[in-house]
């Protein structure tokens, strides 16, 4: 029993267990299971590249990237383009990351150069400019100049709705792609796969040379030094390739919410992100894949799971109250731990 | 009868044996010298007398100490303070922003009652700054300071704090003793001459006075007794009369036994020059460089030696560019940018960094990427081409790995351990592997044999001279320990104060080392 706990982490073993607890409670209760794994699937799908936004940054040694926003941003600059030009379907979809990508590496860049400035508070400074992008972007999404009905306020005027509907749009082109069922369980394949051949492609460079160089730079920087590595540019690129992958994440996420969602909303992505993977098993300094799909899994199980269990025991929204303790509870605890330590 | 007698004192810390039947005495008013290299157990005495908590948390020691006669054992600083012995530690002790009056009173300080101590206990009295500054004044008298006893201690010269840190000392009551670990090393000439007066003075003052330095000048000139020490023993227990400097320096050094004698065997070395250094300048906390000429010819085993903190390890940080530098290295007759570890690696320069844990390993790695990752990096060894990407080849990095260990003799339960699970010993040989996977033909190392017990020791120098004899890659070997030097190198450079003291044959005399490693002119060089 002891070893079990050992090698699965004692937080991942606690957590499994309240999931079993609360399967048990749910199959007790009467909620159909078939609903709860599609539900489990399709939340796996739409926030794994968000987590795994955050494994380039770790790696490259800039510690948990609380700025997801900022790429957030620019993929929702891309979506709102496509939509601007009437695109839809996988169109829409593949011209709302065209757009979004090279903005958001441009925009990753000087994050990364920054950064370098601020070398041991990234995650401090990393929040703050989440709350100012955020904040700025709110003032943006007033003044922008878009046109179609479908973003701006209904009553007419100017500026961005704060939800956009992609119902005409790109709704659910990767969840229906290819979806199929195995009972009454829903497997949305295209958003799977897509989450595959990304998590293929960051597993790929971190096995290449340019790759393995941005590892070592963030575990380890005077070896690195030594080694004739260039630690500030590894770290630039590590940041790139996060907020690249961001933007491309939140489009993923939105084409299968059904909505964009502007203003504020950007701001609650980072915390989610951040406690999936620590959940998984990743550390402030080391993170793999594995910690994304391990941790992914159990904390959107988790919430799945935990929503109408509670919801019919317990009166109002305390899954949402559930689900602000565990990931910030799990953040916190990762924090407290030395550098190399998994949480 | 003496101040202070300690008698057959011991001390391990773990198997390690670090004083062996120390025995020492000290009168009344005497200024009595401790000398000895580097590791010989000064440290160790000096907190043993001074009640540090370490030796405590390690097992305490063995022996007796007396003081006036009456036997004393220090369980903490407050205790050895309470019997009258003072230390002015290596580094300062002082508080920046506070003003010399209340340095010196610190934790001491006079005060008087006023109404929130009436209702909430002593340590809320006030400050009695007058009476404060007074005893400070007088403190500060006696050490001839004229200097106001309301400046702040921030910005002040090295030497006024030096004699701020004596003065607090003094200020206790029923001061009786006086250590002073290397008081010298940070002052100029000028304020060390004044300092030895000042010691003097205190000695008539009847305050005895145990004086660490690395100066035997200054030891000679300011002490009535000597003790020198080495590798834990007393060798020397003298009257300062009866000893030369040049006496001293050889029982200092003396060799050590643990270490065999190196083997007689006909070295040819060729004349040509594989790295010429001009005057290199390294900026290297701690261990600066200030100046420094050499050349190194191909083949040869190069010995750096010198004190700690004289700038000796800079010199190979230096050439690998990690610290900024400025001068001109000349490698293979073309001359190597500084301030660029790849271009030194790419010019076949391997480093064995001094900080084994920090610098030269990936502590949370396997060993087999440890051992592949410099060539990797630097050389694009251990790579497959797939399509536009290049991806590590882990079969190619497993053989590799595989086959270092068993060169090397690497005790790991296989090539997937992390580096941190090993003895320091095997970490050695990790980074060892990991230089010579770069097939280097210059090959630095710094205190290759540090916190490694002595069997591993001996594994580790065999390797690095089995290199240079097998394959003859050149190496320059920094390093605290000069028995170690002197077993395996071919010339041995003494650093002092950053500059080249002077360059020695591994057989020339004992008494030579010490004197360059002391800074003596003996103007000899072995070119």
């Amino acid at each position: 029993m002891k070893e079990l706990i050992d090698k699965i982490g004692l937080p991942r073993f606690i957590i499994i267990l309240f999931l079993i607890f609360l399967m048990a409670l749910a199959i007790y209760l009467n909620i159909p299971i078939s609903d709860l794994i599609t539900d489990i699937l399709v939340r796996f799908g739409m926030n794994s590249i968000l987590v795994l936004a955050m494994v380039p940054g770790i790696q490259a040694g800039i510690g948990i990237n609380f700025n997801l926003p900022l790429g957030i941003i620019f993929g929702l600059i891309g979506a709102l383009v496509s939509i601007e030009f009437k695109l839809s379907g996988f169109t829409g979809f593949f011209v709302s990351i065209l757009i979004a990508v090279p903005l958001a590496a441009i925009a990753g860049y000087f994050y990364g150069k920054m950064l370098n400035n601020v070398k041991g508070q990234e995650m401090t400074v990393g929040n703050y400019i989440g709350y100012s992008v955020v904040s700025f972007m709110c003032i943006f999404w007033l003044l922008a100049p878009f046109r179609s009905p479908e973003l701006i306020w209904a009553y007419g005027g100017s500026g961005l709705r704060v939800t956009v509907s992609l119902e005409s749009s790109m709704a659910h082109v990767l969840n229906n792609f290819l979806a199929f069922k195995i009972g009454n369980v829903t497997i949305p394949t295209g958003l799977l796969l897509f989450f595959a051949l990304f998590a293929f492609l960051v597993w790929l460079y971190s096995q290449s040379n340019n790759g393995l160089s941005m590892k070592v730079a963030g575990s380890n920087e005077k070896f690195a030094l030594s080694n004739g590595i260039d630690v500030n540019r590894q770290r630039i690129k590590g940041t790139v390739i996060s907020t690249v992958l961001a933007a491309i994440g939140i489009i993923v996420y939105s084409q299968s919410f059904g909505f964009l969602q502007l203003y504020n909303a950007p701001l609650y992505s980072a915390m989610p992100a951040a406690a999936a993977i620590l959940i998984g098993g990743a550390s402030l300094k080391r993170a793999t894949i594995v910690h994304v799909l391990v941790g992914t899994v159990l904390f959107q199980s988790l919430l799945v799971v935990a929503l109408p269990v509670i919801n019919v025991i317990a009166e109002g929204s305390m899954s949402e109250v559930i689900r602000i303790i565990v990931s910030n509870g799990i953040i916190l605890y990762a924090l407290t731990r030395e550098g190399g330590q998994t949480a | 009868m003496d101040l202070l007698q300690i008698k057959n004192v011991s001390k391990y810390y773990g198997e390690n044996r670090v004083l062996n039947n120390v025995s020492l005495s000290i009168k009344e008013g005497e200024i009595h010298g401790l000398v000895g290299e580097n590791g010989a157990g000064k440290s160790t005495l000096m907190n043993i007398l001074f009640g540090m908590p370490v030796i405590q948390s390690t097992g305490g020691y063995e022996g007796e100490i007396f003081i006036n006669g009456k036997n004393y054992k220090p369980t903490s600083p407050e205790e050895a303070m309470a019997e009258g012995i003072g230390m002015v530690h290596q580094e300062f002790m002082l508080i920046p922003g506070f003003t010399i009056t209340e340095n010196i009173k610190l934790n001491r300080e006079q005060t008087s009652p006023s109404l929130l101590s009436k209702v909430f206990g002593k340590r809320l009295e006030k400050l009695d700054m007058k009476a404060m500054a007074k005893d400070a004044r007088e403190a500060l008298n006696k050490l001839d300071m004229d200097i106001d006893e309301y400046v702040p201690v921030a910005g002040l010269p090295v030497g006024h704090m030096q004699f701020i840190e004596i003065a607090r000392e003094i200020d206790k009551a029923g001061l009786k003793l006086l250590i002073l670990d290397e008081p010298t090393a940070v002052l100029t000439e000028a304020e060390a001459d004044k300092f030895l007066e000042v010691i003097k003075k205190l000695s008539e003052m009847g305050i005895a006075i145990l004086f660490i330095s690395h100066r035997l000048d200054e030891i000679k000139q300011v002490t009535d007794s000597i003790t020198v020490l080495r590798d834990g023993e007393v060798v020397a227990s003298v009257k300062t009369d009866e000893i030369d400097v040049r006496e001293i320096a050889r029982l200092m050094v003396g060799r050590k036994v643990e270490l065999s004698e190196r083997k007689n065997e006909d070295r040819k070395i060729s004349d040509e020059y594989i790295l010429e250094i001009k005057n290199l300048h390294v900026n290297m906390p701690g261990e600066e460089v200030k100046g420094i000429d050499l050349k190194v010819r191909r083949g040869e085993i190069l010995g750096i030696g010198g004190l700690a903190g004289q700038g000796k390890l800079g010199i190979s940080n230096g050439i690998m560019g990690l610290y900024e530098s400025s001068g001109t290295i000349i490698k293979d007759g073309k001359e190597l940018p500084l301030n660029n570890p790849r271009e030194a690696l790419k010019a076949s320069i391997a480093f064995l960094s001094e900080d084994r844990r920090g610098i030269g390993l990936l502590l949370d790695d396997s060993i087999e990427f440890n051992i592949a990752f410099s060539s990797l990096e630097v050389q694009d060894n251990f790579l497959k081409k797939i399509g536009p990407m290049k991806l590590i080849d882990k079969k190619k990095v497993r053989e590799h790995a595989l086959r270092m260990i068993e060169e090397l003799d690497i005790r790991c339960t296989g090539p997937r351990q992390h580096t941190r699970a090993l003895s320091g010993g095997n970490q050695q040989k990790v980074c060892i592997a990991r230089a010579l996977s770069l097939k280097p033909d210059l090959l630095l190392v710094s205190e290759p044999t540090r916190g490694i017990d002595i069997g591993a020791k001996k594994l580790v120098l065999d390797t690095l001279v089995k290199l240079n004899r097998e394959q003859g890659v050149t190496i320059i070997i920094t390093s605290s320990e000069l028995a170690e030097l002197r077993q395996v190198a071919d010339r041995i450079a003494i650093i002092y104060e950053g500059k080249l003291a002077g360059i020695l044959p591994p057989d020339a005399s004992d008494e030579e080392f010490g004197l360059l490693m002391a800074g003596e002119d003996i103007k000899k060089v072995v070119s």
